[in-house]
């Protein structure tokens, strides 16, 4: 049976003379591209639409009148196709083409960007002639432009391909580039001029750009990488190298869970670039912005190259050899552990290898369950759903699943802000596969509405019961193959990871938690969690300890049997002295629930221990700082929302060692051997490890919390993060930063007659710790909900609130002190000024 | 000036046209007076499909150009899908020389209405545009008068006398672009986008306006169609040749005496038009011309006895188009004609595709210079061959258009050429535009 449908589906034609076999639909240049015949072509791009513009790949095709584009012609059973390999017609009409996009081609591939990687020069070379026959004045334009503070347009390079305006609106579905004018005039550019009311380009540069409509999409950069000649270019990389000079390293991103391959090129020990590396069951060929250009903080200034430790005498850090700091390290953290114990602290940014090696050092080094990677508000109901819902391989949902899925509901996660890569599958599954996606969300974003998605209104703390009781959510989720992801957020909301659990299984739904940073479900499977042992074995079940310790080669006792406390407990009781010391690796208190006690604990703790790779709020207060490897600087492996593993291989070879190497030579000084000073050790280890008998534990059963009362000016918050904000790993990155998103406070149309405010107007949301003012978007919300960025210009909620999403703020009209943000765009001296405050860590 | 004899006038075959000189005939009770929407209803007897049918059997041809045949067109678009189906109407007249929708627009909207309704009766269409050029603001004035009028008469509307077929009609003008009259880019443009033309597959037929089945039909085709309903597919295969049926509107223009729209059926020859045009000015000889707007290979002297049908014409290699006869004199340089055509193809090149976008930039400068008497021999063969690979190798036929008159006058005309290079010819364009050509 199957065997007839293939036949039915597959065609048989003949391409320069050698009998193919092909899919129905399938496209001639492809099937010649399999054979291995390379017809050259330039618009073409097999993730894009095809658009026959650039008429490059024209070939014969027997019984046709005229040259025929083979990205366009689909195949055909008994078709015969002559390629430039077999036919003078079609050689000479390459060459023709070929000759046409140099006539106005300049001649400036010396100081090209793109030269010795151009697919314009090297097709030049194989299908173009010698000499020009063209001697008429070439076409000229202003170069380059700013199209926003971080991609620049060489218009006189173009050839007018349309790869990036097909790219910005079939896949990021931000159309904010297009072609203008016609003829040989035509061109890609912005919305330019007022008429297109756009705020400019926030790159600081006086009288350019102003009134434009920037190309501020989150996914922009990846116009610059399928730009078939050097027109498109980037600001960061621009001019800085030659492609033949560089070294090529395949690399996955280290910024969000969505888990990209990259490739990033160095020279002379500093990596210039990072492109989007391919990979088909990932990320395709695209990245976001954020992965491609937010890699300098690797090199800012305040980068740690040496160990510290505090100077007992005059009290503050001083430089110190890595042998005294470890042994200051070690006796410091075993007094801790006798004096009320060693709490563990761990963040986002850590390898699979690295987080093992926090658990492992936590558990048989320090003897404490007290470990916990969450830097962020959390809850005792997450730990208990990731445990029975996520770690250890449970939730198994991957980009192919969401591709197919035929519906999907999000809840807590803004895609496009915090997992673009994902949104990016959303969208071409709305697109093109009819996803039916649902939105358990205060509005409808911008990103919802490219996904089409259909909102189902919920105010921050309404998820539990929307979730029990919609029956949209509900149907929705009844079909086969039906996803519900879930993002961090959700933590904050009490009983909506119940719901979740429980509507997963009422639904058969399968389930995807998608957390915001790369090395959070690394950290959940390696047992950075006070509740869960590598491998998601819990920490109270005997037995599963027992499957643990051969393999960590330690005796079945030794191993803490009871819940450890989680960050927030480990806060707590670390700022009531109650804790000996910390050991902090990867963590700004900023993004902490309450970031003031955060410091204070850091403050209070007897003994502070920070692995840190550059300075930070928590180096500032360590008794000890011990230096370690950016991701660049080190191999290891993250692990993306589904679960997919990302090794990665080291891009720049320097001392700087993992987090794991380093625990190891303190957990030597303690008598321990740990075994994770490289990162195939303990890839061996992880290998070797048996596959956990423990039974999953139940799924946590909270009771929806009600939405508390609030007085007129009073609303819940709603807030999350947007994608390039005020996050330490995108310090040093200006020009990216230009292309952020507005700090905007989004009100209701309620609040905003309240308080008589109109859009643009500055509204200050308030707490008791303090007050965030902003100009106001009036937005269709639920009723008293008030949103902001967490952590953007002008808005670092959590520092300045001191309060997460689903909190009761005040708001009033006007700005209560000075605005700390300029209206959107205003350029990068108010970014500048906000990192020098010191955001929080990404 | 001569006239024209009584067997050649007798060629004449005013139908489309037999309005124009009626005072008032854009008025719909003037139109209702001469026969106006007797064929409408008429048509609302009869079933879709027949109607259809009557099409077919007139053999009615595409006016805009290609000669598609009319009730083919209509037959592929799927009934009963479900989709909504529209009729556009191409009234985006731009090809040089051609001058026959805009006077039958301006002098007699309503024959247009009347084909629109009953056209889209036929199809199953509840939703037709006029797409007319965005310069004719006079013919789109009479045209929305005439809706306007026709709405209130109840021809447009919901249930049409009272035959329960509904169909508005929207007079959309367009900004004035020659591509927008390539259909796919007229769907584009009047969807709201950026005018250039579509990949096809999927045809309009199958996935036109708003990616549903659409029927994109010329002002003359749709216009011809009350004339059919009334007269009879018989009637109509009257006039014209076994191929080319009908009558055709020829529209006369340059060195003749009386220049203007003659309607004769299909397959009449320049010679006879030329008698019925007054003859040529008075110290012309005929040296070449367009069959069918400057897009179609221009034809020469020996070619007056052409028969001017989709036939007669391909014959000579050339094509009927629109019927937009240029007559061009001994005293008119092919060059610069060709130059003047050039200017217009590469300033509406929508510059979707290389070969057009960049050719057309490229041929301009070169005649420019050649012009200027800066050419060289080497300009002719770069040119010859430029044009070759701008003919065939651009995304529509707008590339083709802009190849054909270089290759038609560089192969008729060469001696042309080569007196502006070898210095015979006194140099036309000044050189001071050539700045950075060497």
């Amino acid at each position: 049976m199957t065997d007839v449908a293939k036949k039915t589906d597959t065609v048989t034609l003949t391409i320069d003379g050698i009998e193919v076999t092909a899919e129905k639909g399938e496209l001639v240049i492809r099937v010649a591209e399999r054979m291995g015949i390379a017809i050259p072509r330039f618009c073409d791009h097999p993730l894009l639409a095809p658009a026959g513009a650039c008429r490059q790949c024209l070939v014969e095709v027997e019984g046709q009148r005229k040259p025929v584009a083979s990205c366009t012609q689909t195949v055909a059973d008994g078709m015969i196709v002559r390629t430039q390999l077999t036919s003078e017609v079609a050689d000479k009409a390459q060459h023709g083409i070929m000759e046409f996009l140099l006539a106005n081609h300049p001649l400036d591939c010396p100081t090209c960007d793109k030269g010795g990687e151009c697919p314009l020069q090297n097709q030049a070379m194989s299908n173009g002639r010698t000499e020009s026959r063209f001697h008429e004045h070439k076409r000229e334009y202003e170069k380059p432009i700013h199209i926003s503070s971080q991609v620049l347009l060489d218009r006189e390079r173009c050839i007018l391909c349309q790869r990036c305006t097909r790219f910005s609106e079939e896949i990021a579905g931000d159309k904010f580039i297009d072609l203008m004018d016609r003829s040989s005039g035509e061109q890609i550019n912005v919305y330019r001029d007022d008429f297109f009311g756009g705020t400019g380009f926030g790159d600081g540069q006086v009288g350019e750009g102003e009134g434009d409509v920037a190309f501020n999409s989150y996914f922009s950069g990846n116009t610059i990488q399928i730009c078939p000649v050097g027109a498109l270019t980037g600001e960061q990389y621009r001019f800085r190298a030659r492609p033949f000079d560089l070294v090529s390293t395949p690399t996955a991103c280290e910024h969000c869970a969505s888990g990209c391959s990259m490739r990033a090129d160095h020279r002379r020990g500093k990596v210039l670039r990072r492109l989007a590396g391919d990979d088909a069951a990932v990320n395709e060929e695209w990245n976001c912005d954020k992965g491609r250009w937010g890699f300098r903080y690797a090199t800012a200034n305040d980068r740690i190259m040496n160990p510290l430790i505090r100077d007992k005498r005059t009290g503050e850090l001083r430089e110190a050899s890595w042998s005294e700091a470890l042994v200051t390290a070690a006796e410091g953290l075993k007094a801790a552990k006798a004096a009320g114990g060693v709490g563990v602290l761990t963040g986002g940014r850590l390898t699979v290898e690295d987080a093992y090696a926090y658990a492992k050092f936590a558990r048989v080094a320090l003897g404490t369950n007290d470990i916990d990677f969450r830097a962020r508000p959390l809850s005792a109901e997450e730990a208990d759903f990731l445990a029975s819902s996520v770690a250890g391989g449970i939730s198994d949902v991957t980009y192919d699943d969401v591709e197919n899925a035929p519906a999907a509901v999000i809840v807590g996660l803004e895609p496009e802000e915090e997992s673009p890569i994902l949104f990016l599958r959303l969208r071409k599954a709305a697109n093109k596969r009819k996803l039916q996606v649902t939105a358990v969300a205060p509005y409808l974003s911008r990103g919802f509405t490219k996904i089409g998605a259909a909102l189902v209104v919920t105010a921050p703390g309404e998820e539990a019961k929307i979730l029990a009781e919609d029956a949209a959510v509900a149907a929705a989720l009844g079909a086969p193959g039906a996803l519900l992801i879930v993002g961090e957020r959700l933590a904050s909301s009490p009983g909506a990871l119940s719901a979740v659990a429980a509507l997963a299984a009422r639904t058969g739904a399968r389930l995807a938690w998608v957390p915001r940073r790369a090395g959070d479900r690394g950290a959940v499977d390696a047992g950075c969690l006070p509740n869960l042992l590598p491998g998601g074995r819990p920490v109270t079940d005997a037995a599963a300890r027992a499957e643990l310790a051969p393999a960590w080669g330690v005796e079945p006792g030794v191993l803490p049997g009871t819940p450890g406390r989680d960050t927030d407990g480990i806060i707590a009781a670390a700022a009531a002295g109650e804790l000996g010391g910390l050991l902090v690796g990867g963590v700004d208190p900023g993004d902490l629930a309450d970031p003031r006690l955060a410091e204070q604990a850091l403050d209070n703790a007897g003994f502070v221990v920070s692995l840190e790779i550059r300075g930070s709020a928590v180096t500032r207060r360590a008794d000890v700082v011990l230096p370690v490897a950016p991701a660049q600087e080190k191999s290891g492996t993250f692990m993306d929302w589904e679960g997919r593993l990302r090794s990665f291989p080291t891009v720049l070879p320097t001392t700087a060692m993992t987090d794991g190497r380093v625990l190891e030579a303190i957990a030597a000084l303690l008598e321990v051997t740990l075994g994770t000073g490289d990162v195939m050790t303990i890839r061996r280890e992880l290998g070797a490890m048996p596959p956990s008998t423990a039974s999953r534990p139940a799924a946590p059963t909270v009771t929806a919390g009600a939405l508390p009362t609030r007085g007129a000016t009073e609303a819940v918050l709603a807030t999350w993060h947007h994608l390039i904000d005020s996050g330490s790993l995108l310090d040093g990155d200006d020009v990216l930063k230009g292309t952020a998103r507005p700090s905007l406070v989004r009100i209701g149309k309620d609040l905003a007659e309240s308080l008589g405010v109109a859009e643009g107007d500055a509204v200050t949301v308030s707490t008791d710790r303090g007050g965030v003012t902003l100009p106001a978007a009036i937005t269709d919300l639920p009723p008293q909900v008030v949103w902001l960025p967490t952590n953007s210009p002008g808005s670092s909620v959590r520092r300045s609130l001191g309060v997460t999403s689903g909190a009761v703020v005040r708001l009033s009209a006007g700005a209560a002190g000075p605005i700390l943000a300029e209206p959107p765009g205003s350029g990068s001296a108010a970014l500048q000024a906000e990192n020098r405050t010191k955001g929080a860590n990404s | 000036m001569t006239q024209p004899r009584r067997e050649v006038l007798e060629k004449l075959t005013p139908v489309l046209t037999k309005r124009w000189l009626s005072p008032d005939a854009w008025k719909i009770d003037v139109y209702e007076r001469l026969d106006g929407y007797a064929a409408l209803k008429k048509a609302l007897d009869v079933h879709p499909d027949d109607l259809i049918q009557l099409v077919k059997d007139s053999g009615l041809r595409g006016r805009g150009g290609a000669g598609f045949p009319t009730g083919l067109k209509w037959g592929f678009i799927p009934q009963g899908d479900g989709k909504p189906h529209y009729l556009v109407v191409n009234a985006d007249e731009g090809e040089p020389g051609t001058c026959k929708d805009l006077p039958l627009m301006t002098y007699d909207p309503h024959s247009l209405v009347e084909g629109i309704i009953i056209a889209s009766y036929a199809i199953r269409a509840n939703q037709a545009f006029i797409y007319i050029r965005g310069e004719a603001v006079h013919a789109a004035r009479r045209l929305r008068s005439a809706v306007k009028q026709a709405y209130a008469k109840g021809y447009l509307g919901t249930n049409i006398l009272g035959s329960g077929f509904d169909l508005d009609l929207v007079v959309h003008s367009g900004a004035g672009a020659y591509i927008c009259g390539e259909e796919t880019a007229l769907l584009d443009s009047l969807e709201g986008f950026r005018g250039q033309p579509r990949l096809r597959p999927p045809f309009p037929a199958i996935a036109g306006l708003y990616a549903s089945p659409t029927v994109v039909n010329n002002v003359g085709t749709i216009a011809s169609v009350p004339y059919i309903v009334l007269g009879g597919a018989d009637w109509w295969k009257s006039m014209g040749t076994e191929k080319s049926t009908g009558p055709m509107i020829y529209s006369l223009s340059g060195r003749i005496q009386n220049p203007g729209q003659y309607e004769c059926g299909l397959g009449i020859t320049l010679r006879e038009l030329i008698e019925l045009a007054g003859g040529m000015k008075p110290g012309h000889n005929l040296k070449f011309w367009t069959p069918g707007g400057s897009s179609t290979p221009l034809l020469t002297a020996e070619h007056i006895d052409t028969p001017m049908d989709f036939e007669g014409v391909a014959a000579q290699g050339s094509l009927l188009g629109t019927t937009a006869m240029q007559i061009f004199s001994d005293q008119d340089c092919p060059v610069y004609a060709t130059w003047r055509w050039l200017e217009f193809y590469h300033h509406e090149s929508c510059g979707k595709c290389t070969p057009c976008r960049e050719g057309n930039y490229w041929m301009v400068r070169t005649y420019r210079r050649i012009l200027s008497g800066e050419g060289t021999h080497a300009d002719l063969d770069t040119l010859l061959d430029t044009a070759n690979n701008i003919f065939g190798r651009s995304f529509c036929g707008l590339g083709d258009g802009a190849a054909t008159p270089v290759m038609a006058t560089l192969n008729h005309f060469k001696q042309d050429y080569l007196d502006y290079i070898e210095g015979r010819t006194a140099p036309r364009l000044s050189a001071k535009s050539l700045v950075g050509a060497h």
